[in-house]
């Protein structure tokens, strides 16, 4: 039953604020083994980040709240675990990569001594092994002159500097799985790739697996194996990422795909339009008692507004959560995918898959 | 391939709602109609709704209405005057010929503290507005016109923030003499520089705005554009610092006075009325009690309702 | 750092120099002499000591020996005190303040943190309100209330220390309890605040990602970035201790320089006034600067960014 690293069922998380409670997860279920790369994408505020850190119970609580589910590990549930036992595994099992390194790094810590802590606390070494450890790491994420940025102040690195410290601490505990959370975007484009090289080399020479969460198909479509895409606290479509690219079945899917631009889509002169999806994400106070991507999806029917879709598997593996997959429902070619004249990322771009 | 856990492949029974009709798009425009409209309700409005649910807001608002009603009109139905000696009633303990008892000189403390009252609240308000609208004419001059004019008033604040408030107390005491003007004066004259500078910030993050850059496009002037467009962005903000500012302005009456800078005899207020009261206070402890427990109180109250508006002014700020 | 604390610098002096000639000039702008409130003196003995103070002299002439005596730490001689020069008078007196604002702030300083980070710690606990109850009684009560309620409680019903005046060391406590206990309920007050944002803090999440135990985040990450925006505000305070040793020194009959301020100022006593304003000018300008310089020392963006 549990051969995943990392398992993930019927997760729902809420936040209760002074405006009442906000389910910001409701209900996601998904599974990552070893040294692959999941990616989760979706709109800000869909939920993702706060998936990702609820499973290292990184998110305080209260105001936050595990409503339900469960979070397996090496098949440990950790949902029960406790904050001191949490400890053990953060840092050394998991770790994370935040967006924003300028405010992710503590401002008053030379970098050295950041990434020291972990060391000292998960490897028991002493004071001058663990510098040791941490220059090398340093020098890992290719960071030059790994020395003198051990006495540095992070505001005196630049960004993709400081993101770069950020993986070295991230990994200096050679961790079982990388969370990265939007690692790239406060990134410019030229250092984003390094930063997404960088981490895909790691991926392969340590043997992590990876779990990505972006808005950024690019970057998915350089690093994920599989996709689990978000939307409004739900998982609506998930499965390789050769399924999501080539034959997305939801039309939420479609729409990220359809905003993104492509060098096949510019050079057709019809089609050079990006599509976008009218409308914002629904409250998550209140959500609607139906699909949540009604209000916004360009196919909606009577089914979505009455009731969520189940899920619906279009393939082994490949679940979508979507009422145009009954077999009651209309047939619709989707715009984008392979039914679609036009196609996302150049297929060579994305990896192999390695899970068997 | 390993199979995913949680997915379920055929349909649940949920879906017997569901018939094949529920299978039909609905277009957009009849979808919009569907859509739950919350109902709109204005910035302000919105404001006034949690401030009356805030019951320590209603609470502080309360005692600040009954203490200001009562410096405004506890003095025309008492029957002594509040500068009048008696020396044959001096000292005399609360009674129901005096309510509040009478001070050394026996002058009737209940006619003493509402008088009291009028001066303080009058500072406390003045003391509060004051360096505001000091602060918001320069401020917004320097923020707005820019160059060695914003240079200039900047560089003044840089200094003006280093004199210790002591100095700005002695030079304006010794300049305009005791009395609420003076002491108003001293109290604009320390606290315009915070509040010019908090202006030059909101100033520079509004003036480039696209409705202050229309009014400009259409000839407003920009005088106009500062007080029409810009300052009702930040009058929230101006109203919480006010209020804010009302316990810190009749502090610094209450500590001049008692240190005997302030308010003099046969003149009074709260500060006045505790520094006689402390010098008689082993022997007659109530002309302290009575005036103490009133700054105290009425200090809370506008520092818990200031609190409660910034909360309702700014939920996000709520702890 | 060279050129921050240089800058640090400069502005001290204009500041000093400012203080020093604004009080002058406004001083000497003011009508009436300090001689002629006293009825005794005839008009001819009031020519005679105008004359002996100086005071009929060109006022340029007269700042010129202002600033000259000034720079050699001289602040003249009073006018009401006959005979006592206004340094000899801080020499006495002020030893006896600073002793008393100094206690107070050594109590205020480490407590009102404390109180804060518990609060900020114990967050809707009963403790927090607690602490949150007596910060904002502590900011609301005057400081002559807390006096006389001290004074009541402990030196008058329980009789555990002297009601007034300064002797040993027992004379000095209830004092400056008096005039810690509105700065522990300030600081306790800044503290939760700044304590309950640096929580929130990215890099707090990191340090919890890493692993650490919330001893060691509490301590290394959270108090070191709290306490660092107080860090300005420390001089503020010395301000506000100063003022306030006034009405606890009026209060409990204590022989500090309060007194001696106060009546300067009623009483016209120019020279007085002026050299205690600049004193304090310059002890409090002072304080700021060393309190900048220790800023600098321990927000390592300051001295990149100013």
């Amino acid at each position: 039953m549990s051969e995943h690293l990392l398992e993930v069922r019927d997760l729902a998380v809420s936040f209760d604020t002074y405006a009442g409670e906000v389910q910001a997860v409701r209900g996601i279920s998904f599974y990552l083994d070893k040294g692959e790369t999941l990616s989760i994408v979706g709109e800000s505020g869909c939920g993702k980040s706060v998936s990702i850190q609820t499973i290292m119970k990184l998110l305080p609580s209260p105001p936050s709240r595990i409503k339900s589910g469960s979070i397996l590990y090496r098949g440990e549930e950790l949902v029960t675990k406790t904050d001191k036992e949490m400890e053990s595994y953060r840092g050394k099992e998991f770790s994370m990569v935040f967006q924003d390194s300028m405010t992710s790094l503590n401002p008053t810590m030379r970098v050295g001594r950041q990434l020291c802590e972990g060391i000292i606390k998960h490897q028991k070494v002493s004071r001058e092994k663990a510098k040791e450890i941490a220059i090398d790491m340093l020098r890992q994420v290719g960071l030059p002159n790994p020395e003198k940025t051990y006495m540095r102040y992070p505001h005196s690195l630049s960004g993709g500097m400081q993101q770069r410290v950020m993986i070295a601490i991230a990994i200096a505990c050679n961790p079982q799985i990388l969370f990265a959370d939007e690692p790239t975007t406060a990134l410019d484009v030229t250092m984003q790739a390094q930063i997404l090289d960088l981490m895909n080399g790691l991926k392969k020479r340590l043997g992590t697996a990876i779990i990505l969460i972006t808005h950024d198909l690019g970057v998915v479509a350089q690093m994920a194996d599989r996709i689990s895409v978000m939307y409004a606290g739900k998982i609506v479509e998930s499965g390789t990422a050769d399924e999501i690219f080539y034959n997305p079945r939801h039309p939420y899917t479609w729409g990220l795909l359809g905003s993104m631009p492509s060098v096949e889509q510019s050079s057709r002169a019809a089609k050079s339009e990006l599509l976008s999806i009218p409308g914002t994400p629904p409250d998550l106070f209140a959500p609607p008692k139906g699909c949540a991507f009604a209000a916004r999806c360009n196919y909606c029917m009577g089914a979505c507004l009455k009731e969520d879709a189940p899920e619906f598997k279009a393939d082994d593996g490949h679940m979508v959560r979507c009422w145009l997959m009954d077999e009651r429902a209309p047939k619709v070619t989707p715009p984008v995918g392979k039914y679609a004249a036009v196609t996302g990322s150049a297929p060579a771009q994305i990896p192999a898959k390695e899970e068997g | 391939m390993k199979k995913q856990p949680a997915t379920v492949s055929a349909a649940p029974q949920a879906a017997t709602a569901i018939t094949a009709s529920d299978f039909q798009f609905i277009p957009r425009e009849e979808k919009a109609a569907d859509t739950v409209v919350r109902p709109s309700v204005s910035y302000w409005a919105d404001v006034f709704r949690r401030i009356r649910q805030d019951k320590v807001a209603m609470i502080s608002l309360g005692i600040i209405v009954i203490i200001s009603l009562m410096a405004i009109f506890a003095p025309f139905f008492c029957p002594y005057d509040y500068a009048t000696n008696n020396l044959s009633a001096i000292n005399q303990p609360p009674s129901a010929e005096h309510w509040f008892g009478t001070d050394q000189l026996g002058r009737d403390l209940w006619a003493r503290v509402w008088v009291g009252a009028r001066v303080s609240l009058l500072i406390g308000l003045g003391g509060a507005i004051a360096p505001q609208i000091v602060g918001i004419f320069l401020g917004g001059i320097s923020g707005y016109f820019g160059g060695w004019v914003d240079m200039f008033i900047m560089r003044v604040i840089d200094v003006g923030l280093c004199i210790p408030e002591l100095v700005y107390v002695t030079l304006m005491m010794l300049l305009m003499g005791s009395g609420p003007m003076a002491i108003i004066a001293t109290i604009a004259m320390v606290g315009w520089m915070g509040s010019a500078r908090f202006i030059r910030g909101r100033i520079l993050q509004f003036k480039n705005r696209e409705f202050v850059l229309a009014a400009k496009a259409q000839g407003a002037s920009p005088m106009r554009q500062i007080f029409r467009y810009i300052l009702p962005n930040i009058l929230g903000q101006q109203v919480v610092t006010i209020t804010a500012a009302i316990p810190g302005a009749i502090f610094m009456e209450a500590y001049l006075s008692f240190i005997g800078l302030g308010i003099k005899s046969p003149m009074t207020s709260w500060g006045q009325l505790s520094q006689i009261g402390s010098s008689v206070f082993r022997t007659s402890p109530y002309q302290l009690w009575i005036p103490g427990a009133l700054i105290s109180v009425t200090i809370l109250a506008f520092y818990l309702f200031g609190n409660s508006l910034r909360d309702a002014l700014d939920p996000h700020l709520r702890d | 750092m060279g050129k921050y604390i240089f800058r640090r610098l400069v502005i001290s002096i204009i500041t000093i120099w400012l203080i020093a000639t604004c009080s002058f000039f406004l001083l000497h702008m003011l009508p009436g002499n300090p001689f002629a409130t006293d009825q005794i003196l005839s008009q001819d003995m009031i020519d005679q000591l105008m004359d002996y103070y100086g005071l009929n002299e060109p006022l340029w002439k007269q700042y010129l020996t202002f600033m000259g005596n000034l720079l050699h730490g001289d602040f003249g001689t009073s006018y009401k005190y006959a005979g006592q020069s206004v340094n000899g008078i801080i020499a006495q007196k002020f030893p006896i303040s600073a002793q008393l604002g100094l206690q107070a702030y050594l109590l205020s300083l480490p407590l009102g943190i404390l109180f804060g980070i518990i609060a900020a710690r114990k967050r809707g606990k009963a403790i927090d309100y607690g602490l949150v109850a007596f910060a904002v009684l502590g900011v609301s009560v005057p400081v002559f209330i807390v006096a006389a309620l001290l004074q009541y409680v402990f030196a008058i019903k329980l009789q555990w220390f002297p009601v007034a005046q300064w002797k040993s060391f027992s004379y000095t406590i209830l004092p400056t309890l008096t005039l810690a206990i509105g700065s522990i309920a300030g600081r306790t007050r800044t503290m939760r605040t700044l304590m309950l944002e640096v929580i929130s803090e990215d890099y707090v999440k990191t340090a919890k990602a890493k692993g650490l135990s919330s001893a060691q985040i509490v301590w290394s990450h959270q108090i070191r970035n709290a306490i660092i925006p107080m860090i300005p505000n420390l001089g503020l305070e010395i301000v506000s201790i100063l003022m306030g040793s006034f009405v606890v020194e009026q209060i409990f009959a204590i022989p500090g320089i309060g007194a001696y301020f106060v009546n300067s100022v009623t009483g016209l006593d120019y020279t007085m006034t002026l050299g205690l304003t600049v004193f304090f000018g310059v002890f409090v300008v002072g304080a700021n600067f060393i309190i900048d310089l220790i800023y600098g020392l321990v927000d390592p963006r300051i001295r990149v960014v100013k």
